[in-house]
This record gives C-alpha cells, sequence and structure tokens, in this order.
C-alpha cells in the first residue's frame, strides 16, 4: 500500500510539471514559432512610445533573452526556493512558493492567488455537493424504474440540461432570480465565508445551481448507464437468490460497483473547477481565479496565467490521488493487488 | 481461399422452398432500429435541417432579414437608449427574431449566419480529434506493450488539462498573422485546431479500448495464423469494426465542440467581430440582460443545436449496442 501511494505521488509530481512546461511553451515557444523576437514580447509591457534601450531593459529584466527551458528553469525554482526579483525599480524578495510577478502591474501573483483561491473553492465545493447528490440520486431512481415516467422525465431534463450553454442558463437565471424577481443578489458580489456565513451562501446560491444543474445531468446520465450495467450482473442475481433484502442489493452491491467510474470523473471534474469555471465567474462576477486567468491571457501576462494552471494541476493531482486511494475503499480488488 | 467444389455444400440450399434466412450486417440491424427511434430520427433530421439552412443563408436573409453586418439604428428607440423600438426587441415581418442592442443588425441572420461558423469549426475540429484518436488509439491498442504504455499516460494527461483555460491562453498568445495568412481564415484555423487538439484523447481512449478487445477475436487470431500482415489485418480486420464506434462518439464530440466554440467567443477569444457567432452574440447581450430576449435567440440556437447532436448521437449509440433491444 506505502508503495502504491509512493508511485501514484511521483505521478502526481510528473503530471504537474508537465503541465506547467506545456503552459510555458505556450507562452514562449508559440509566439516565437509565429515570429515574435524578446523585443516584441517586451513592447507589450511597455507601451508603444517606450525607446529602444527600454524595451531591451524590460526584455532582459523579463529574462526574454534566455532559451525557453532556462527561462522556466528560473520559474520552477523560484516557485519551490523562492527568489529575488528585479522589479524595475528595486530588487524585491518574493518567498516560497514564488509564482513570480506579474509583467504587466509588476504586483506578486502568489497573493493575489490566495486572495481568489476561497472564491473559487466555495463555489466548486458548494456545487460539488448539489450535483453529487441530485446526480447520484436521479441516476439510481432513474435506473432502478427502467422506462418509468419518472426516467423518462428525468432523462429528458438531463439531456436539456447537458445541452444548454452554461454561460446562458447562468445569465437568464440572473435575469429572471436576481433582476425580475430579486431573490438572489445581483452579480458581482462575493462576502467572504467568515464574514456572514448566510450572506455567502445566499450570494452564491445562483452560481451553484447553475453549476449543479450542468453537472447533475451529465452524473444522472453516467449513473444511470452505469446502474443499468451493474444491476444486470450475475452476482446481483446471486445476491438477490440469497435472499438478501432490495435495499441492500442496490446499495451494497449495485451501487457501490457503479460509483466508481463516477468517482474517478468526480476527482478529474472537481480539480478542473477550481481554477476553470471561467464561464461561470464570469456570468455572475465572481472574482475567482477563472478570471484570473482569462485576463492574464488577455493582457499577456504569463504568470499570472502560469501560477492558476499549476494551482489547476495541483488540485488536478491532489484530486486524482484522493481518487485512487477512495478506491481502495470501493473496489474491495484494489486493496489485495 | 474459394474451393469451387464447396459451393455445393452450401447449408441454405436445403431451405430451399422454405422461408430464407437472411444475414444482416451491423450497419442493417443499426439502420432496422434507428429507423423506429422517432426522437433520434428527429434530432437528425433537425441536423440536416441545420445544414441545409447554414448553406443557404445568403439566399435566405434576402427574403427576410437582410445582410448579418448591416446596422439600423434608425429603428432604435427614441426613448430608451440602445434598445431597439417596438416588442420583444423589434420583431417585424422583416426582422423576425427582432434586432440588435446598439447596432440595431438583425437577429435572424446573423443567427443563421453563426450556424455556418458553429457547424463549420465544430465539424471539422471534430474531424480533427478523430484522425489524430483513431491514429494513436489502434497504435496503443494494436502494439500494446510500452508503446501503448506511453500514449495512454499522454492521453490521461491531456484529460487532466484545464483545457479551457489552455485554449483561452493559445488563442490569447497567437500573433494576427501567421503561415501567410491573417485576418478570419486564420482565427477560424486556429480555433478548429484548438478545439479538435484538446479533445482529441476521449476519441483515443474509445478506439484503444475496441481495439485491445478485437485484437484478441478469433479472426483476428485466424488472419494473423493465415499469415497476414499486420497492416492488412489492421486495414481489413480492424478498422471496418472500429468505424461503428467512431462513427459515434463523432456523433457525439460534435456538440461538446459546439458549445466549446461558443464559450471561447462568449469570452471573446473566439470568432472576432464583426462575424456572426452565436457566442459572440450572446456576450453582446449580457451587458443588457434585464432584457431576455436579446440573449433567447442565440442561446435557443446553441440549445436546440447540440440538443438535436445528443438526440441524434445517442440514437446512433443505441442503435449500434449489440446488447440493446
Amino acid at each position: 500500500m506505502i508503495s502504491y501511494i509512493i508511485r501514484r505521488l511521483i505521478a502526481a509530481v510528473g503530471l504537474v510539471i508537465v503541465i506547467t512546461m506545456i503552459t510555458f511553451a505556450i507562452f514562449y515557444l508559440m509566439p516565437r514559432l509565429a515570429g515574435a523576437t524578446p523585443e516584441t514580447l517586451a513592447t507589450r509591457y511597455v507601451g508603444r512610445t517606450a525607446t529602444g534601450a527600454t524595451v531591451e531593459q524590460t526584455a532582459q529584466r523579463l529574462g526574454f533573452y534566455d532559451p525557453v527551458p532556462v527561462q522556466y528553469w528560473h520559474w520552477l525554482t523560484g516557485v519551490v526556493n523562492g527568489t529575488e526579483f528585479d522589479i524595475g525599480s528595486g530588487v524585491e524578495k518574493c518567498p516560497r512558493p514564488c509564482l513570480g510577478y506579474s509583467f504587466r502591474n509588476k504586483d506578486p501573483v502568489t497573493p493575489e492567488i490566495m486572495r481568489r483561491l476561497p472564491v473559487s473553492f466555495s463555489l466548486a465545493v458548494g456545487a460539488a455537493v448539489l450535483w453529487l447528490t441530485f446526480g447520484v440520486a436521479t441516476g439510481v431512481l432513474s435506473a432502478l424504474r427502467r422506462g418509468s415516467f419518472f426516467d423518462r422525465a428525468a432523462m429528458t431534463v438531463a439531456l436539456a440540461g447537458v445541452s444548454m450553454p452554461i454561460f446562458w442558463t447562468g445569465v437568464m437565471s440572473l435575469s429572471l432570480f436576481s433582476y425580475k424577481l430579486g431573490w438572489t443578489p445581483p452579480g458581482g458580489q462575493y462576502t467572504k465565508l467568515s464574514d456572514n456565513p448566510l450572506e455567502w451562501a445566499h450570494g452564491l446560491l445562483l452560481p451553484w445551481i447553475t453549476l449543479a444543474l450542468l453537472f447533475s445531468a451529465q452524473y444522472a446520465r453516467l449513473t444511470r448507464a452505469g446502474m443499468l450495467e451493474t444491476m444486470g450482473e450475475d452476482y446481483i442475481r446471486t445476491a438477490r437468490a440469497k435472499g438478501l433484502r432490495e435495499r441492500r442489493v442496490v446499495v451494497k452491491h449495485g451501487l457501490r460497483a457503479a460509483l466508481t467510474p463516477i468517482v474517478t470523473i468526480f476527482g478529474l471534474d472537481f480539480g478542473l473547477l477550481i481554477g476553470s469555471a471561467v464561464l461561470t465567474e464570469t456570468v455572475f462576477g465572481l472574482p475567482g481565479l477563472g478570471q484570473l486567468a482569462i485576463d492574464g491571457t488577455k493582457n499577456n501576462d504569463l504568470p499570472q496565467v502560469l501560477g492558476v494552471v499549476l494551482l489547476i494541476a495541483v488540485f488536478v493531482a491532489i484530486a486524482n490521488l484522493v481518487v485512487d486511494l477512495l478506491y481502495a475503499v470501493i473496489d474491495p480488488r484494489v486493496r489485495t493487488k | 481461399m474459394e474451393d469451387p467444389s464447396l459451393s455445393h455444400a452450401d447449408p441454405e440450399a436445403v431451405l430451399v422452398g422454405e422461408k430464407q434466412i437472411e444475414g444482416r450486417s451491423l450497419s442493417q440491424i443499426a439502420w432496422g432500429k434507428l429507423r423506429r427511434d422517432k426522437v433520434a430520427l428527429a434530432g437528425g433530421a433537425f441536423i440536416v435541417f441545420l445544414i441545409l439552412v447554414a448553406i443557404l443563408a445568403p439566399l435566405i436573409v434576402k427574403i427576410t432579414g437582410g445582410p448579418p453586418n448591416a446596422y439600423h439604428e434608425d429603428l432604435l428607440s427614441p426613448y430608451i437608449p440602445n434598445i431597439p423600438a417596438g416588442d420583444f426587441g423589434g420583431m417585424s415581418w422583416r426582422h423576425p427574431m427582432g434586432l440588435e442592442t446598439v447596432s440595431g443588425r438583425d437577429i435572424f441572420s446573423r443567427v443563421l449566419y453563426g450556424a455556418r461558423i458553429s457547424l463549420l469549426i465544430a465539424i471539422l475540429a471534430t474531424m480533427l480529434s478523430v484522425a489524430i484518436g483513431t491514429t494513436v488509439g489502434i497504435i496503443a491498442g494494436f502494439f500494446g506493450g510500452w508503446v501503448d504504455a506511453i500514449l495512454s499516460r499522454i492521453m490521461d494527461m491531456f484529460l487532466a488539462f484545464p483545457l479551457l483555460v489552455f485554449a483561452i491562453a493559445l488563442s490569447g498568445v497567437f500573433p494576427d498573422k501567421a503561415f501567410g495568412f491573417s485576418g478570419l481564415p486564420l482565427r477560424l484555423g486556429l480555433l478548429i485546431f484548438v478545439i479538435g487538439f484538446f479533445n482529441w484523447p476521449y476519441i483515443g481512449r474509445i478506439v484503444r479500448g475496441q481495439t485491445i478487445s478485437l485484437r484478441e477475436r478469433e479472426y483476428v487470431e485466424a488472419a494473423r495464423s493465415l499469415g497476414a500482415r499486420r497492416p492488412y489485418i489492421l486495414f481489413t480486420e480492424l478498422l471496418p469494426n472500429l468505424l461503428a464506434p467512431i462513427l459515434v462518439y463523432s456523433t457525439l464530440i460534435i456538440p461538446t465542440n459546439i458549445l466549446f466554440e461558443a464559450a471561447l467567443s462568449f469570452l471573446g477569444v473566439g470568432i472576432p467581430p464583426p462575424t456572426a457567432s452565436w457566442g459572440g452574440m450572446l456576450a453582446d447581450a449580457v451587458t443588457f440582460y434585464t432584457v431576455p430576449h436579446f440573449m433567447f435567440w442565440p442561446g435557443l440556437a446553441i440549445f436546440a443545436t447540440v440538443l438535436a447532436f445528443n438526440l441524434f448521437g445517442d440514437g446512433l449509440r443505441d442503435a449500434f449496442d449489440p446488447r440493446g433491444r
């Protein structure tokens, strides 16, 4: 078991490193392949009126003259050890984990990310609780009553749910519940959980439901398909034949097997959602990590984007790790291996 | 292979005069099932209708709607700034879905032109995903061993990528001129590449799984024992049997790609204005979210299209499923 955990850990770290490398390549190699030079890259950050000397200085300061792997190495050592940064008007110390300074406004990235993390985390956790409850319950009930009115109604709603763009449902619900009915606050507000838990939940209610609607629909479809498959297995017949109560057959033997693939997908979805609920955050004006990533992209602000991507990668890796360990609990076959 | 003396030993010869046993191929069975699936057929019919409408868009807007980029500022309300005059966003016979805010462009003709962009990108991106996914999946499944191990790892890693953030990064960082293209064609190519390139592992995993299970079948074993070379086995024994799952999952990837393109355009990193795209239209309408009918039409277009592809894809999957009724 210990060696299993260690192997999974190494795989997780590898995943994180590869993902950040690719992000780096997208931002530095792609423009170079398309013909950009260190100077043209630096011009973006000094304004059009700058002289050639200022541009060169900036390119030097941001390390654009170094080969891309060297730049990546600098960034990586900064994350692990902390580093010192020349922000133009002096040298500043950046403690670990140092994600660098914004190319645009020279603010350090780490505190900005830490400030936004609770928003994204609140959004993801709340939505996940909702969609797991509703999605899995609907899926199980639909599978057990296959062909019934409930099944057909639920699957129709679920299919409609996966077919609607989340930014559309989001804005439409904002228009209805917030503007017309006044049940929820308008977008663009976030109250900290520690400030006022009720306000926190009230403000996040609509984003939660919007996100959960999409994911519940997916999970209901997945759970239903999984349940239908497992309930047709021989061991379910065996369980029934040996006189187990139906409830126990469904929960202990059916659901347990059907849940395994869902747990995998959930780990991935949840990890990704921390940093890529870009659309939901944009629609509801939540100051989360997804917003930071897209702002960073639009401004060509690599350190911001890289910071968010690193965090997403870490969350995906952690989620995958937890899922792998959970497997040992759900699936007895993994334990013996 | 063919021995003429064997033709007399036709097992069905004994059945002459009685009811003939008809051998049916998988696609015949599937078509039979699909024909009875009214919901899937409705989805398919809508897709055909949509493709026709997209192709004929320049002719249709001549009848009603007008050019998609024509401004009708004269039809805006003189009292409320930027909002079209009249009920329901300025709906009329000339402008059946009303007008856009600020510019007064016709929503109907923009929805039609948006369909062209949406379908073009989604279908071409799907073809790219399928091409990469099938190649990688077959190689991984057919050769197995360390080739499979490496390719599977790569696919797992792709699935763990924050796709949307990456796609935004790629389309944001790309210069306005590259590879001898510029403007809209370059943008279209880039979007097709970004969307198609990040989606291939889904197809790849399915094809790999199918290849592994087919590889061990008796008929492949038979071909191998008769001395068939690997390319022969790949192209004549495996590929034809992979066509059904590839077809089914391509149909199911198209709607995801439509949503993906709409999301990118909504965020302002997809199709640049003034070209009409459903996501871009929604982004324009969001500023006026207090008046929902401006975002109703482009949203409905996305929803109906994605739903149609999902219904048809689901039906296709059930039809090809040998365990199905």
